[in-house]
């Protein structure tokens, strides 16, 4: 058994501060164990968001020495535990207490999404035939947990605070899973440019990299998206066959 | 949409509490992307020693204009102003510096190398206005599909240069023969690492069937988006080696013709 310091925010809206707790530490454990046992040893009022502890549920997103990371699935063994281990709350959204924050803005987000309008059916029993090969292709984007860490992540949000005008990477992969859905009739590349701002992303890839389901954000639905509003608005070319399919 | 309201300040420029290395990427993109422009530009405003035997340069292919056997439309052209420095490496290197300049990729690697938007993941940045590719200069950015009509071109142009250094003049008698020399290799691996990079564009994916939502039903379709696709997974490391392998290919060309390096005959 050997100990190891955290550096964990305390704080609320107002502000706050880092306070150290060291604590034993054993093989396997995550960061989330480690939060869990200074909490019931040291800190009883520390605050802190998780439920499922196995990567699934999006609950416990925080910032793990500057990076966005689920606490539950954050090993010891991959920190350097020679020096503090820091954990803060989330830096694109406003923290309610310690580790806690109001991730509320996302689910306004969502329901400014155009829905899915599925064509009419294919069937007279009221069902579908789609091809599995083009199924597929948006079910990468249906395993995101919604933890967020590709809206923290984002420096778009997390340093510029664009939230007013940019929808952030979890709601282009979202955009992207209905744009993209072969039973999909509506039409989201106007808003994908004007009011959800893809034009703000820079294809930094932060996104793809913190994305705890390996989901290609990036290059699977953002840039996807990008060359659709090209298509949309700004290629002639394009434009001018849209025109005489039309 | 809401605002929302933050307690925490934004970050200063390179501030984080990440532990790890992480200047090292954003500085190794920094002097890989300043020595590959130095040399190029340089190479460029040489004019010279940029073909050798039946060898030439890709920074200079096809050439348009110009004094050497591989020129297409002859010398100089008289129209070209005096006063204007002439190198048949103007008239072409201009497609695929934007090809490149617009990569989906490379625009993430210089966006974070050069400009610090941001300096690499949740580290600080030096400005706090920010427009990113949502309004000039960054919007011209969408161009990139047009420069890949040009770089398609441009492969089969460095495709057509394989197959030239493949035949060698007997300086002696005149005859042309088959043969293969390092120099052929050179350039066919060339045209291999560019195909690469160029067929894994995200806008090719793009325009073989990712811009549409059912491609399953239609024949050549599927088959070309998986290829590309597979391509396009791999597109940074296609990025890389075929950046440094066009600088090599005219570093070898180079040395060949001022009689640095002897080309080796293979067969």
């Amino acid at each position: 058994m050997s100990s190891a310091t955290f550096r964990i925010w305390r704080g609320d809206s107002e502000g706050g501060e880092f306070r150290d707790y060291t604590t034993e530490v054993s093989e396997g454990m995550v960061v989330l164990d480690a939060v869990h046992q200074i909490q019931a040893e040291q800190a009883n009022d520390l605050a802190v968001r998780w439920n499922c502890k196995a990567g699934k549920c999006g609950s416990c997103s925080a910032e793990v020495n500057g990076s966005p990371k689920l606490m539950c699935m954050t090993r010891l063994n991959s920190l350097p535990l020679d020096q503090p281990v820091t954990v803060e709350p989330m830096q694109a959204f406003p923290t309610v207490r310690d580790l806690v924050t109001d991730v509320s803005w996302n689910y306004e987000v969502k329901k400014a999404i155009k829905p899915f309008a599925p064509r009419e059916p294919d069937a007279a029993d009221g069902t579908w035939r789609m091809e599995q090969y083009d199924v597929e292709r948006v079910q990468e984007f249906r395993k995101c947990i919604e933890c967020f860490l590709c809206q923290d992540v984002c420096h778009v949000l997390r340093d510029h605070r664009l939230h007013s005008e940019f929808i952030g990477p979890r709601f282009f992969v979202y955009s992207a899973a209905l744009e993209m859905h072969p039973l999909d009739t509506a039409d989201r590349t106007t808003e994908l440019a004007d009011d959800h701002g893809v034009g703000y992303c820079n294809i930094t890839k932060c996104c793809t990299k913190v994305c705890p389901e390996e989901i290609t954000i990036t290059d699977n639905a953002i840039i996807p998206l990008k060359e659709r509003v090209v298509d949309k608005m700004y290629d002639p070319i394009t434009k001018l066959l849209r025109m005489f399919r039309s | 949409m809401e605002q929302v309201h933050f307690a925490t300040p934004v970050r200063r420029w390179a501030e984080t509490r990440r532990l790890d290395a992480w200047l090292t990427q954003p500085l190794g993109v920094f002097l890989a992307f300043t020595a590959f422009i130095v040399y190029s530009t340089w190479a460029a405003f040489q004019g010279d020693h940029y073909h050798f035997g039946p060898y030439l340069s890709p920074f200079y292919s096809p050439e348009i204009f110009g004094d050497s056997p591989h020129s297409l439309l002859g010398p100089r052209p008289g129209w070209w102003p005096n006063p204007v420095p002439f190198s048949p490496a103007f008239l072409i290197l201009w497609a695929p510096v934007g090809f490149r300049l617009t990569c989906y990729y490379y625009r993430g690697a210089y966006y974070k190398a050069f400009w610090h938007d941001p300096p690499s993941c949740s580290v600080g940045e030096p400005r706090s206005s920010y427009r990113g590719e949502n309004s000039f200069p960054l919007i011209v950015q969408n161009l990139h599909r047009y420069f890949l009509i040009f770089a398609l071109a441009l492969l089969v142009f460095l495709s057509l240069d394989v197959w030239n250094a493949l035949w060698f003049e007997d300086p002696a008698t005149g005859a042309v023969s088959f043969g293969i020399g390092v120099g052929t290799l050179v350039l066919a691996t060339n045209v291999v690492l560019l195909g690469g990079y160029t067929m894994g564009c995200h806008s090719l994916r793009h325009l073989v069937g990712g811009g549409c939502d059912r491609i399953a039903g239609l024949p050549m379709r599927r088959p070309t988006y998986d290829c590309v696709s597979c391509l396009n997974r791999r597109h940074m490391l296609f990025a890389w080696m075929s950046l440094v392998w066009v600088g090599f290919s005219d570093i070898y060309v180079r040395l060949c013709a001022m009689g640095f390096v002897t080309d080796l005959r293979l067969l």
